[in-house]
């Protein structure tokens, strides 16, 4: 029974890593710009669910509303500003950006809000869970994430293969200048793609703030997480990215389990083990990894 | 491919100069400041020498972040995994008995050992996954360390053998000992590019796949500067442990150590030899001046560095040295023609 608590559990927070994952897996395979800032960005949107969405007179469980369109915008301004003008110049620069901007962004809401924990107030559904059996407690809370995150891929994956604008989406990650020659104007899909991704990150980060606790230095390591969902499930794969979810929140939960200070010793772990043995992942291609 | 060769130039002599003006006039600068930083603790206040000990160790991670990303093009986040390495090896050997001092090249050699295994992992991913996987081993690395109690655990341990020194006994000491490392590092990072390594590092920076048609072994060069640049932090975090005395994880492993080595090196300019001891020097000027407000010299330097990147990659060295073509620590070539008459 334990171990069926551990695996449900791994799955529950598993569904979050996904959520959050999925953004910078969308960034990479469209844009190839790893967004060191990932992390922070979801932090940014934690934020804005707790102090901007009262001043709106919305209640901080559907603040997402507003802020996932806005998070929209932002990422189709910041892409076709900031990211574009690095891509312009070499992939290397996109990554001295994002993570100049990540530090930036993390001491800015430590000198705003201070290093205080704050949480998205959702009422008294944080408490409530489902108890099917003995000692496994489903939070409701973590399966609403967890739901979320499916629904989340579902819609990608729908979007990406079906629509006219996700096959443009597709034919840019593939090759960008064919791409160009057929019409399709890049640095626009580019930007669509970033204000998905931006939509994604922080549907996450409000996620995060139901389920914990969350201070300006939390993007860091929930950037480490989502990485290594990212690696375990397959670099470019969206249902690999879910897997993967799922694998680092059990190894976590495993670890937790034998002793709570291995918790994310034990990811790590997971992490360098796929690096090692399957660099392209579980469900990946090859030509991520050299 | 074909190449298309020039047509054939009146013979003309040409002339290949390192420099572009006397070595002696560097070489007389270097000793002069040599000089004046070795006696300096004795001739500034004492404070103040606590503070040129934090400048040079930046220095010595900086040029150490600049050889990776600004010559071999690594951007590794996650070089405070070989500080604290670094300076957990210190701890280690100063608990069994040797002298801290002594622990510095033994501590260097411990993270040159260890970056071997490392590179085989991270080389397996390329750019901002190799970045963010230097991030991961460093948090493993923290991790793993936080569960020896030997060594404090989490919570930290003073590093022994220096209770015998007074507090400025210590502070002098230090000093010296970062400065010297500071200068070993950066005269052994100029002796490097100016040898076969050098232009290994040019011709894979200017052009990857010619480099390694041309018969160059890219991931071997690769590896052989992740491996100094480890030793070099390693060295840096001996002495970051030696001068605090006290090592704690969250400390020794802090991404604020990636965040200020590439801060600095893009400021000054990355690929310089120059740009990050200048880009340390924005950074101490702006920290001391900024030091009652918090973290804003963070945001500053950050937002600085950003902009940097953007509108003027080369960094303030490069576009000083490209405007007034001087050079104070050369290892490029420059080329003249002489005699064109005849």
């Amino acid at each position: 029974m334990i171990w069926l608590n551990i695996v449900i559990q791994g799955a529950l927070v598993g569904g979050f890593y996904a959520l959050f994952a999925c953004g910078l897996s969308l960034m990479f395979g469209v844009l190839k710009v790893i967004n060191l800032a990932h992390g922070d960005m979801a932090v940014v949107a934690g934020y804005a669910a707790v102090f901007l969405a009262p001043r709106l007179h919305l209640p901080e469980l559907w603040s997402f509303l507003v802020v996932v369109p806005v998070f929209a915008l932002v990422g189709y301004v910041v892409q076709r500003t900031l990211i574009q003008k690095s891509i312009d110049r070499d992939p290397f620069t996109t990554l001295l950006v994002t993570f100049g901007l990540s530090v930036v962004i993390e001491n800015l809401l430590l000198e705003v809000y201070s290093a205080n924990g704050q949480t998205v107030n959702i009422g008294s559904l944080i408490g409530r869970s489902w108890h099917p059996a003995s000692i496994i407690y489903v939070s409701y809370v973590s399966l609403g994430v967890l739901a979320a995150a499916v629904l989340v891929l579902l819609a990608l994956q729908l979007f990406l293969s079906k629509s006219g604008l996700g096959r443009m989406i597709r034919a840019v990650a593939d090759d960008q200048e064919a791409a160009q020659l057929s019409g399709a104007n890049y640095r626009h899909i580019f930007g669509i793609a970033a204000a998905i991704a931006f939509a994604t990150v922080a549907l996450a980060g409000i996620a995060y703030g139901m389920m914990t606790q969350f201070a300006p230095t939390s993007g860091g390591v929930n950037l480490l997480f989502a990485f290594e969902v990212v690696v375990i499930g397959g670099i470019g794969s969206l249902w690999g990215t879910l897997v993967g979810g799922i694998a680092l929140g059990i190894a976590q939960q495993f670890g937790a389990h034998i002793n709570l200070s291995y918790q994310i010793l034990a990811g790590n772990i997971l992490f360098l083990l796929v690096l090692a043995v399957r660099p392209q992942g579980l469900f990946g291609r090859k030509n991520a990894v050299s | 491919m074909s190449i298309a060769l020039p047509p054939v130039a009146p013979r003309r002599s040409l002339v290949v100069r390192r420099s572009t003006h006397s070595p002696a006039l560097t070489l007389v600068g270097a000793l002069v400041l040599v000089i004046l930083l070795t006696i300096a603790p004795w001739i500034v206040p004492a404070q103040f020498a606590t503070t040129l000990t934090n400048f040079f160790i930046l220095v010595i991670m900086a040029t150490m972040w600049n050889l990776l990303a600004g010559y071999a093009g690594m951007v590794s986040i996650g070089q405070q995994a070989f500080v604290g390495l670094g300076a957990y090896a210190t701890l280690y050997f100063a608990l069994k008995g040797v002298n801290p001092f002594v622990t510095i090249p033994l501590s260097a050699l411990v993270c040159a050992i260890l970056a071997v295994p490392i590179t085989y992992l991270l080389f397996r991913l390329r750019g901002g996954y190799f970045s963010i996987a230097t991030w991961v081993v460093s948090d493993t690395a923290l991790l793993i360390i936080g569960t020896i109690a030997l060594l404090g655990g989490g919570t930290g341990r003073s590093v022994p053998g220096l209770q015998n020194l007074s507090p400025s006994e210590t502070a002098h000491f230090s000093y010296l000992a970062t400065w010297f490392v500071a200068l070993i590092v950066v005269t052994g990072t100029y002796i490097l590019l100016r040898s076969r390594m050098g232009l290994v590092l040019a011709s894979i920076r200017d052009n990857e796949v010619a480099a390694r048609s041309a018969g160059v072994n890219v991931r071997a060069a690769r590896r052989t500067i992740f491996i100094v640049a480890a030793a070099g932090c390693g060295a840096a975090g001996a002495v970051l442990a030696i001068s605090q005395p006290f090592v704690q994880p969250s400390n020794e492993f802090n991404l604020q150590w990636a965040a200020e080595m590439l801060f600095v090196s893009m400021i000054g300019g990355l690929g310089t030899i120059e740009g990050p001891i200048i880009g340390s020097i924005i950074f101490f000027a702006l920290q001391q001046t900024l030091q009652q407000q918090g973290v804003w010299y963070l945001i500053i330097v950050g937002a600085l560095a950003v902009a940097i990147a953007l509108w003027l990659p080369r960094g303030l060295w490069g576009a000083f040295r490209a405007r007034f073509h001087t050079e104070l620590l050369p290892v490029g070539h420059w080329v003249d023609q002489l005699g064109d008459d005849d």
